[in-house]
C-alpha cells in the first residue's frame, strides 16, 4: 500500500517496482546462480533469497559421493563463503519457506505470514525426496536429498560392516551403493526393474553398471518393497519386507530410500494460473507467468530444440537455467520500464545441451543431450570389466543423446558436439565412431 | 584479473573449456581442470566470469 496525498491507495496491480524486490525462492544451486546473474546483469534493486534449509547455499552432488564417503566435510560443499555472498547485498532468508504465490500481483506469502510484493519472482524450489508411507517415522530409514539427510546417513554408516539396504536402483541409489561398498558395508540394492539406472542410461549400459556393482560385492535384487520390520519397541529398523514372496525379508541395520523425488510445487497450488503438473510449467523463456520464472529441478519448460516440455534434475541445468531465468526476467522488467539496464537485453529461449555425470567407484559416467525416453540406443563396449563404453540415444531417425564412461576428456567434449543439435542417426554414429577411435 | 582453482573439487564436466578454451583445459586421463592462463587478457574476462559462474563444482574463483 502506498500513501498518496493522504489517501490510501490499494495496490492491486504489480508492486510499485521502484523499491520492490526480486525474490528468488530456493537457495540452492539454481537460486544462487539466479541471484548472482541478476546482480551481474545490473539489477540494483532489493534482492531477496529465500531458502527453507538453515544452511548457506551448498552443493548437492557430493552428498552421495564425497560427503557420504567422509572424504569431504560439510564446509567443503558450501557454494559461496559469507564473504563471497556479501557483494550481492542479499536479503537472505534462510530457514524460511514460501507458502504461496499470487502470480498476477507477484506477491509471495512466507511461512511467518509475511506478504512480499515483488517486481519479479524466480521459483527454484527444487525437488523433495519421495518416501514410503510411514517410513519417515522409523529410525534407521533414510532419504538422501539434503545435507542433514546425508550427515544422518553417514552417521548411521559410521560403524564397520553395517547391513545397508538401498531401495531404488536409480542414480542416487547406485552412487550410494558404490560409496557404502568402498566403506566396507554389506550392501543390497533393491530395484523394481532389474537393470540399474536404466531410465537414465539405457538397458545395455545399465547392465554393464550392474556387472560393475556385482563385481564390487553389491547384491542386486529385483522386487517391490512392501514395508519395514522394526525392533519390538519400534526404536529402529531391522529389515525390509519384500512384496510377493511370502515372508521375504532383508535384514538391515540401515535403509536408504532412493526412490526418486517430487518437484516442490505444493506451495504453488493456491494459484490456478500456474500449471504444477510435474514441476512448474514454463514457456521456452523459463517464464511461468508475467514476471514469474522458474529454474532448476522444479522447472518444466519448452526446450526449443527438442520441441516438448522437459524437466531435468541435473546439477548443470540448475546453474544454466538459473542464469537464463534471471536474464530473461530482467529483460522483461526492462521492457516494462521497471528496470534500467546497462544495455538493451532481449529475452532468449533457454536451449541448453543437457549434461549429467555420475561417479561410481573409479568410473565416471557423463552424458549429453537426451538419454531418457529414447526409442533407440546403441552401445559400444570398449572394455567390459573396466565399464568403458559409449552409448548413442535416438528418437526416430535422429540422435539426441550420448553417454560415455571411461573416455578421455577431449573425446567426451567431441561427443557433445555430435548431439548439440539432433543429427541424422547414421551421421551421428559415424561421428561418434570417429570421435572415440584410439589415437 | 587473477584466477585461482580448487581443482580437488573438479568434477570434470569440461564446461570451462567449452566457454574459455584459451584459459582452461582438462587433463586427458581424468578430465580435471588445468589452468592455462591465470591472468588472462581483458578480451577473455567475460568468458572467464561465465565459466566461473557455470562451473557445477564451484572450482573457479576470479579475483579482480
Amino acid at each position: 500500500m502506498t500513501e498518496v496525498e493522504g489517501v490510501t491507495e490499494v495496490v492491486t496491480a504489480v508492486a510499485d517496482t521502484a523499491d520492490a524486490p526480486i525474490a528468488v525462492v530456493g537457495a540452492s544451486a539454481a537460486g544462487l546462480a539466479a541471484a548472482e546473474a541478476l546482480r551481474r546483469s545490473g539489477w540494483r534493486g532489493p534482492l531477496t533469497l529465500i531458502g527453507d534449509e538453515p544452511h548457506l547455499p551448498y552443493d548437492r552432488p557430493p552428498l552421495s559421493k564425497q560427503l557420504l564417503h567422509g572424504t569431504w566435510e560439510a564446509e567443503r560443499l558450501q557454494l559461496r563463503t559469507a564473504e563471497q555472498l556479501a557483494p550481492l547485498d542479499l536479503d537472505l532468508r534462510l530457514g524460511t519457506r514460501a507458502t504461496g504465490l499470487d502470480a498476477a500481483t507477484r506477491t509471495l506469502t512466507l511461512d511467518g505470514g509475511e506478504q512480499l510484493a515483488c517486481a519479479g519472482v524466480i521459483v527454484a524450489t527444487g525437488v523433495a525426496a519421495r518416501t514410503l508411507p510411514g517410513a519417515d517415522k522409523i529410525p534407521g530409514v533414510h532419504t538422501l536429498r539434503t545435507l542433514d539427510d546425508a550427515l544422518a546417513l553417514r552417521g548411521a554408516l559410521a560403524g564397520a560392516g553395517s547391513r545397508l539396504v538401498i531401495v531404488g536402483n536409480g542414480v542416487l541409489g547406485c552412487e550410494a551403493a558404490a560409496v557404502a561398498r568402498e566403506l566396507g558395508h554389506d550392501v543390497t540394492l533393491v530395484g523394481r526393474d532389474p537393470v540399474p539406472m536404466e531410465a537414465a542410461v539405457g538397458t545395455e549400459f545399465g547392465e554393464l553398471l550392474g556387472e560393475l556393482h556385482r563385481a564390487r560385492g553389491v547384491r542386486l535384487l529385483t522386487a517391490d518393497v512392501d514395508g519395514f520390520t522394526v525392533t519390538d519397541d519400534g526404536a529402529h529398523v531391522t529389515g525390509v519386507r519384500l512384496a510377493g514372496e511370502e515372508g521375504a525379508e532383508l535384514p538391515a541395520d540401515a535403509v536408504l530410500l532412493a526412490i526418486g523425488s517430487e518437484p516442490a510445487v505444493r506451495w504453488l497450488h493456491g494459484d490456478p494460473a500456474l500449471d504444477t503438473t510435474d514441476g512448474l510449467r514454463c514457456d521456452a523463456y523459463c517464464a511461468a507467468a508475467p514476471g514469474i520464472y522458474a529454474a532448476g529441478d522444479v522447472a518444466r519448460w519448452d526446450h526449443p530444440v527438442h520441441g516438448r516440455p522437459l524437466r531435468f534434475e541435473h546439477r548443470m541445468n540448475a546453474t544454466e537455467q538459473g542464469m537464463a531465468a534471471a536474464r530473461n526476467l530482467l529483460a522483461e522488467l526492462a521492457a516494462e520500464g521497471a528496470h534500467a539496464p546497462d544495455d538493451a537485453p532481449e529475452r532468449r529461449p533457454f536451449a541448453p545441451v543437457p549434461y549429467f555425470w555420475s561417479d561410481q567407484y573409479d568410473v565416471k559416467i557423463q552424458a549429453y543431450g537426451l538419454t531418457g525416453g529414447a526409442d533407440r540406443a546403441e552401445t559400444t563396449v570398449l572394455d567390459r570389466a573396466g565399464c568403458r563404453a559409449v552409448t548413442l540415444f535416438g528418437h526416430g531417425d535422429h540422435a539426441t543423446g550420448v553417454l560415455a564412461a571411461g573416455i578421455p576428456a577431449r573425446q567426451v567434449r567431441a561427443l557433445r558436439a555430435v548431439i548439440a543439435q539432433p543429427l541424422p542417426w547414421e551421421e551421428a554414429r559415424e561421428r561418434i565412431r570417429a570421435a572415440t577411435a584410439p589415437a | 584479473m587473477k584466477i585461482t582453482l580448487d581443482a580437488d573439487k573438479c568434477c570434470a564436466a569440461g564446461q570451462c573449456v567449452l566457454i574459455a578454451p584459451e584459459v582452461f583445459d582438462q587433463r586427458d586421463e581424468d578430465g580435471v581442470v588445468v589452468l592455462l592462463d591465470a591472468e588472462p587478457p581483458a578480451a577473455q574476462h567475460d568468458a572467464v566470469h561465465e565459466a566461473a559462474a557455470i562451473c557445477p563444482a564451484a572450482v573457479i574463483e576470479v579475483h579482480s
